[in-house]
C-alpha cells in the first residue's frame, strides 16, 4: 500500500474557460515531481474525477519545459459561462476539483 | 544580468514596454495611474491598454446601443480612461482599448468632447470592421443551427494590423471593439519595432506577452494566492503587469514597482496557459502561437523572461461570436443555520425538489448547499447528494436553486416556490433572495479572412 497525498501539497493550478470547454492547467511546485506527475496524473483520472460532469472527452498536453500539463476538459461547465445553472459559471473553482485528488506520493 | 534596477535605461535599448491596466470590464479603475508613472519611467516606445470584453459583454453593449444610438462601448470604459488620458497624452503614451465594444465611434466623440471641455486635443481612431451584425442573418457562414431572429450580436475577432496603422498614423488612442485580447499588444509591438504581419516567430513573441498581459493581474498575483503554499504580498495594491519586448524577440514580464502582488515563474506558468486547449496552436488573428517549448528564468525580482516561443502562420479563418437571445437565468436561496443546519438544509432541498418537480416539471433546476457542497456540483445532483450523505454538521448553510430556460414565467414560477419556503418550509429559515434576467448566449462561427476588412475612422 503506498503512502496518498494531497495533489494540493505537492502541486498548483489554475482553472479557464471557453464556451463550454474547460481547461486545468496543474504544475509541480518542484521540478523533480515532473516525471511523476506525468506518469500518475493520466487522462483517465481526471476523467473520473470530473465523471459527474459528463465532460464529452479528456485531452493532455505536457509541457515539460513548464512542469506542467494542460488539461482540456470538454463539455464539462454545464453548458458554459452563458447558459449553465450553476453558481460558478466559469468554472473557476474547478482547478481545486482537480488539486482534492489523492495520489500515490512521489517519494513511494 | 541578475537584480537589474527596474527601469535600467542602459539596458533598455531596443525595448518596448507595455502595461495593461485593465484585464477585464470589472477591474480596479484606478489602476492604471501607477501604471502610467511606471510606464513614465520606462526609456523606449511606451504603451498602455485596456481589456475590457468578454463573450457576453459584447451582446449586453450591441443592447445598450439599440436603446439609445450614443451608448454601447464598454460602460467602465470612462472610469478606466478618465485618471490617466490627460498624463499619456502629455507622456506621449498611446492608450489602446477594446473598450469601444459594440459602439467605439460613441466612445470616440464622448472621449474628444471631454477632452476639449480641458483644452486636449488628441488624434482618436476607431478600429471598426468586426461588427457584422447587420449581414449576419443571411449570410452563408453563420451555422446552420443558429437562430437568426435571436441574434443581437455578431462580432468577428480581428488582429494587430489596423492598430498598428493607426499608431503609424499618430493616434494617440486607439478604440476598438472586437479586437482579439492580445492584438492590441502585437499592433503596439509591430509599431515599436517594426515587425512585419507574417514574422510569425516576432508576431508570436507579442502574442505571448499580449496573452500574458491582457487578464491583468492575473499574471502579477491575482487569482492566484493560496495562503498555504503560495502567499502573496500586499494582495489589496496588486500592481498592474508590464511586458517589456526586445526588437530582438526577448520578452520579460514585470510589474508596477512598489505595488503589491508578484511575478514569479509560478504565476506566469498559471497565466500562460490560461484558457489555452492546445499549446502547440494557440489560434489568433495574427499567428499560430506555439507555447509548447517555453521555459522561464528569473532574472530577479518580480521579473521572468519567457524563451522558446515559437509560431506558424495564422489560421485561413477568423473565430466570430454570435450573441443570441431566447434564455433567461433565475437564481434564489435561503439559508439555515445553528444546531441541525444541515438535517434543516436537507429537508428543504427535498421538499423544493417535490414542489418543482410538481409545479414546474418542464424546467432543470440545479441545487447547491453553500456550506456543503455548492462549486463542483452538476445537473443531476449526483455530486451534491453525496456530499450531503457524508457532511458533518455545519454551522451556517444555505440552499441556492439556479435555473435558465427559454420560459420566464416558469423560473419566476419556481423561484417564488423557495420564498415560499419562509412560511412552508423547515424552522428557521432565513435571507431569501431572488433574482431573474436575461441571460444572453453566445455561439461560435469561423468566417474566411478575407470576408472582413477592417478599416481605421478618425475622430
Amino acid at each position: 500500500m503506498h503512502p496518498k497525498i494531497l495533489l494540493a501539497d505537492v502541486a498548483h493550478a489554475r482553472a479557464g474557460d471557453k464556451g463550454n470547454t474547460l481547461n486545468v492547467a496543474v504544475f509541480v511546485f518542484e521540478p523533480a515531481h515532473y516525471a511523476w506527475l506525468e506518469r500518475t496524473l493520466t487522462e483517465a483520472i481526471v476523467a473520473e474525477r470530473f465523471a459527474h460532469r459528463r465532460p464529452h472527452k479528456v485531452t493532455r498536453h505536457c509541457l515539460p519545459g513548464l512542469h506542467g500539463i494542460n488539461f482540456v476538459i470538454d463539455g464539462a461547465l454545464e453548458g458554459g459561462v452563458n447558459q449553465s445553472a450553476t453558481l460558478d459559471r466559469h468554472g473557476k473553482s474547478l482547478s481545486y476539483l482537480l488539486l482534492g485528488l489523492r495520489l500515490p506520493s512521489p517519494a513511494a | 544580468m541578475l537584480d537589474s534596477p527596474f527601469p535600467s535605461p542602459s539596458t533598455a535599448a531596443g525595448r518596448a514596454y507595455i502595461g495593461c491596466g485593465a484585464g477585464f470590464a470589472g477591474d480596479r479603475p484606478r489602476a492604471a495611474v501607477a501604471l502610467v508613472e511606471a510606464l513614465a519611467a520606462c526609456d523606449g516606445p511606451r504603451y498602455l491598454f485596456f481589456e475590457l470584453l468578454a463573450e457576453r459583454t459584447l451582446a449586453e453593449a450591441q443592447l445598450r446601443r439599440l436603446s439609445d444610438p450614443e451608448r454601447g462601448y464598454a460602460s467602465q470604459l470612462f472610469a478606466f480612461l478618465e485618471p490617466v488620458v490627460a498624463r499619456c497624452l502629455a507622456l506621449g503614451i498611446p492608450i489602446i482599448t477594446n473598450g469601444g465594444a459594440a459602439n467605439p465611434t460613441a466612445a470616440a466623440r464622448r472621449l474628444r468632447d471631454q477632452l476639449s471641455a480641458l483644452g486636449l486635443t488628441a488624434r482618436i481612431a476607431c478600429v471598426l470592421g468586426d461588427d457584422l451584425v447587420g449581414e449576419a442573418a443571411d449570410a452563408d457562414w453563420l451555422p446552420a443551427d443558429c437562430p437568426s431572429d435571436e441574434i443581437v450580436s455578431c462580432n468577428v475577432y480581428i488582429g494587430a494590423e489596423a492598430v498598428a496603422q493607426a499608431l503609424a498614423e499618430g493616434a494617440d488612442i486607439v478604440i476598438g471593439g472586437r479586437l482579439a485580447d492580445p492584438s492590441m499588444v502585437v499592433g503596439a509591438l509591430r509599431h515599436a519595432h517594426g515587425w512585419a504581419g507574417d514574422d510569425w516567430a516576432k508576431l508570436a513573441v507579442a502574442t505571448a506577452a499580449g496573452h500574458l498581459l491582457e487578464c491583468g493581474t492575473q499574471v502579477s498575483g491575482g487569482y492566484f494566492a493560496d495562503p498555504a503554499h503560495k502567499p502573496v504580498v500586499d494582495p489589496a495594491h496588486l500592481g498592474c503587469p508590464i511586458a517589456e519586448v526586445g526588437s530582438d524577440g526577448s520578452l520579460v514580464i514585470t510589474k508596477v514597482p512598489g505595488s503589491g502582488g508578484g511575478v514569479s515563474e509560478r504565476t506566469v506558468k498559471e497565466q500562460l496557459l490560461y484558457e489555452v486547449h492546445d499549446p502547440a496552436a494557440y489560434l489568433t488573428p495574427d499567428v499560430t502561437l506555439d507555447l509548447s517549448g517555453v521555459h522561464l528564468e528569473r532574472l530577479g525580482p518580480d521579473r521572468i523572461a519567457v524563451h522558446g516561443i515559437t509560431g506558424h502562420p495564422a489560421p485561413a479563418t477568423l473565430k466570430g461570436n454570435l450573441g443570441l437571445r431566447g434564455l433567461w437565468f433565475g437564481e434564489a436561496g435561503i439559508s439555515y443555520a445553528g444546531p441541525g443546519a444541515v438535517a434543516r438544509v436537507r429537508l428543504a432541498l427535498e421538499i423544493l425538489r417535490q414542489r418543482l418537480a410538481e409545479e414546474t416539471p418542464a424546467l432543470h433546476p440545479h441545487f447547491d448547499v453553500i456550506g456543503v457542497a455548492s462549486l463542483f456540483n452538476d445537473g443531476d445532483g449526483t455530486w451534491l447528494d453525496q456530499a450531503l450523505a457524508a457532511a458533518p454538521e455545519v454551522a451556517d448553510v444555505r440552499l441556492r436553486v439556479g435555473i435558465v430556460d427559454r420560459d420566464r414565467e416558469a423560473i419566476e414560477r419556481a423561484l417564488q416556490e423557495v420564498e415560499a419556503l419562509y412560511l412552508n418550509g423547515p424552522a428557521g429559515g432565513g435571507g431569501v433572495r431572488r433574482q431573474l434576467g436575461e441571460s444572453l448566449r453566445t455561439q461560435a462561427f469561423f468566417i474566411p479572412r478575407t470576408r472582413v476588412i477592417p478599416y481605421l475612422t478618425w475622430h
